[in-house]
């Protein structure tokens, strides 16, 4: 029972000091970029491309999954809504709905699943090729030159997507309100455009994707800095890439969600 | 062909009679690690000059080059690289030193979503002012040096080792670099790529007036072209010299190396249990 326990106590050491390290070379992983940014601000050309390879590579998944969340979230509300004679609120309730928090939530776990992924594997593989250690051999920096345009590329085209992702699930909401069930179009949008706030709905929900976009980025760049230059180690990456950068947005959505409430009273 | 013409600056500019590389007693061990790979080595690269470093696999010729290159630092011991103390070099310093050298990968090390004119003009985009007409000038005759001008417009994945190996090569020159680092360039070259990358490595060094590393188990290529041999052996240096004088080293470590013997004083086998008593077939 005592070796039981030791071994317990042992092994939760372990996991708390190899994750305590992990957070402090990942904050150091920032630092660098952020003090690296200059270079890649001064040459937007390799941010632009990142913002396509993130971005529009990203654009069918997301648009289409923010239209059938659209659909299926205008149902389920309008539905509920018809019973207690309030249908008409049913666009305000789905677009507020994806504004403050589907847009950036559901935009950010697709965003890590589908633009996370393939930087890890695209920073891993050029780890296990020697290709970060040739360019630092050529006297150039790859954390100014590889890191950093893709973070501020994650960082742009992240919000982006969350905005094609609302405005996709509101149309998909649209088709399913106005055109399927015969809903009044005028009341639809009417709507939403007399309750929902620039900065309290769609300002927090801006900065909701701003900050996933930063942290998916950022995760990702750095499992693959960091993952063993081997097929497993790159697998393994890419795996604990989405687990991570998940759950980093959701718990971040709470707090962000949390703060936003507090400072709203 | 004379390669004269590939060359950005005229006339040699790096030839003095200091050394490119000096070790004193350097020691190294890789981080998290017990076994020592390097133990002590002194030596000196000649400016100018085509030096080999040979040896068994697992004697520290790579880690030697990667320390060089300022990848790794030395546990203990000196190493000026340049007339710079790599350990003292550090951040944009470092990259600064870097820009001076060329490194040839084992394995090219090319960037895979780059094209071969891409990856050649990578460090003249990065590291100079030209204009992309310069740029493409330069590139193509770097390609011309190395025969793959054709393969210009190639990806990587669409050549072969052997061709990868000399866009490598094209990229490791661009910057005309007063030092060129080798990692094992003939391994895995069919007998024709062998050859041409070997002489072309030997005219490359002296069109450019650079000074040459080559890290490689081939003794014959290695031989035809190196000016001076630098052996090591269990992280230190066995014997070192002129090519002849190697041959005529009476070290029998040396010689089972260079004849490639299986029997000798290093051995084929790992340290293990009985053989016939592991296969069960002794009582």
């Amino acid at each position: 029972m005592k070796t039981l326990l030791q071994s317990i106590g042992f092994a939760t050491r372990y996991n708390a000091w190899n994750a305590l390290s992990g957070l402090s070379r990942y904050v150091r992983f920032i630092g660098l970029i952020l003090a690296n940014s200059g270079d890649s601000l001064r040459r937007p050309r390799l941010t632009v491309t990142q913002v396509h390879v993130s971005g529009n590579r990203s654009l069918a998944i997301i648009g289409v999954s923010g239209l059938f969340v659209g659909f299926v979230l205008s149902l389920q509300l309008y539905t509920l809504l018809a019973r207690y004679g309030s249908a008409e609120l049913a666009g305000l309730a789905v677009n507020l709905a994806l504004v403050r928090e589907l847009g950036p939530v559901v935009t950010a776990l697709l965003f890590a699943g589908r633009a996370g992924t393939a930087l890890t594997a695209e920073i891993g593989l050029m780890k296990a090729g020697d290709q970060l250690t040739a360019m630092s051999m050529m006297g150039v920096n790859p954390v100014r030159r590889i890191m950093t345009p893709r973070f501020w590329g994650g960082f742009i085209a992240m919000p982006l997507l969350a905005a094609v992702f609302s405005v996709m699930g509101l149309i998909g909401a649209w088709i399913i309100v106005v055109v399927l069930v015969g809903a009044d179009s005028g009341g639809f949008w009417s709507q939403m455009q007399a309750n929902v706030d620039w900065w309290h709905d769609i300002g927090q929900g801006l900065l909701k994707s701003v900050v996933f976009g930063s942290v998916v980025t950022s995760i990702a760049l750095f499992i693959g800095y960091e993952s063993e230059p081997t097929p497993e180690g790159v697998a393994n990456a890419t795996t604990k890439t989405v687990v991570i950068s998940s759950l980093a947005v959701l718990a971040l959505d709470f707090i962000l969600t949390a703060f936003m409430f507090s400072t709203s009273k | 062909m004379p390669l004269d013409s590939f060359v950005l600056s005229s006339q040699p500019t790096h030839a003095n009679n200091s050394a490119a590389i000096a070790a004193t007693g350097v020691h190294f061990t890789y981080p998290g690690t017990r076994r020592s790979i390097l133990n002590g080595i002194d030596l000196l690269c000649p400016r100018g000059k085509l030096t080999a470093i040979m040896g068994g696999s697992g004697c520290g010729k790579t880690t030697l080059l990667r320390l060089a290159g300022g990848l790794y630092l030395p546990s203990q011991g000196q190493l000026q690289v340049l007339g710079q103390d790599i350990a003292q070099v550090k951040g944009d310093a470092l990259l600064a030193l870097r820009k001076r050298m060329g490194f040839l990968f084992q394995f090219g090390a090319l960037f895979t979503d780059l094209t071969v004119f891409e990856n050649v003009a990578f460090p003249l985009r990065e590291h100079t002012e030209l204009p992309d007409a310069v740029i493409a000038d330069v590139v193509h005759m770097k390609l011309h040096a190395v025969g793959l001008r054709g393969a210009a417009q190639l990806l990587p994945s669409q050549i072969s080792g052997g061709m990868a190996r000399r866009v490598a090569l094209a990229r490791a020159v661009a910057l005309d670099p007063e030092l060129i680092l080798y990692d094992e360039p003939f391994a895995g070259l069919d007998p024709v790529s062998l050859g041409i990358t070997a002489q072309l490595i030997r005219r490359l060094n002296d069109a450019l007036g650079a000074t040459s590393i080559i890290v490689s188990h081939d003794v014959a290529e290695t031989f035809a072209i190196a000016d001076h041999v630098v052996m090591l052996s269990q992280g230190k240096v066995l014997a070192e010299g002129t090519p002849a004088q190697l041959r005529a080293n009476p070290n029998a470590e040396l010689q089972q190396f260079l004849l490639g013997q299986a029997d000798g004083p290093v051995k084929f086998h790992m340290a293990a249990p009985d053989y016939a008593q592991q296969l069960g077939v002794v009582a």
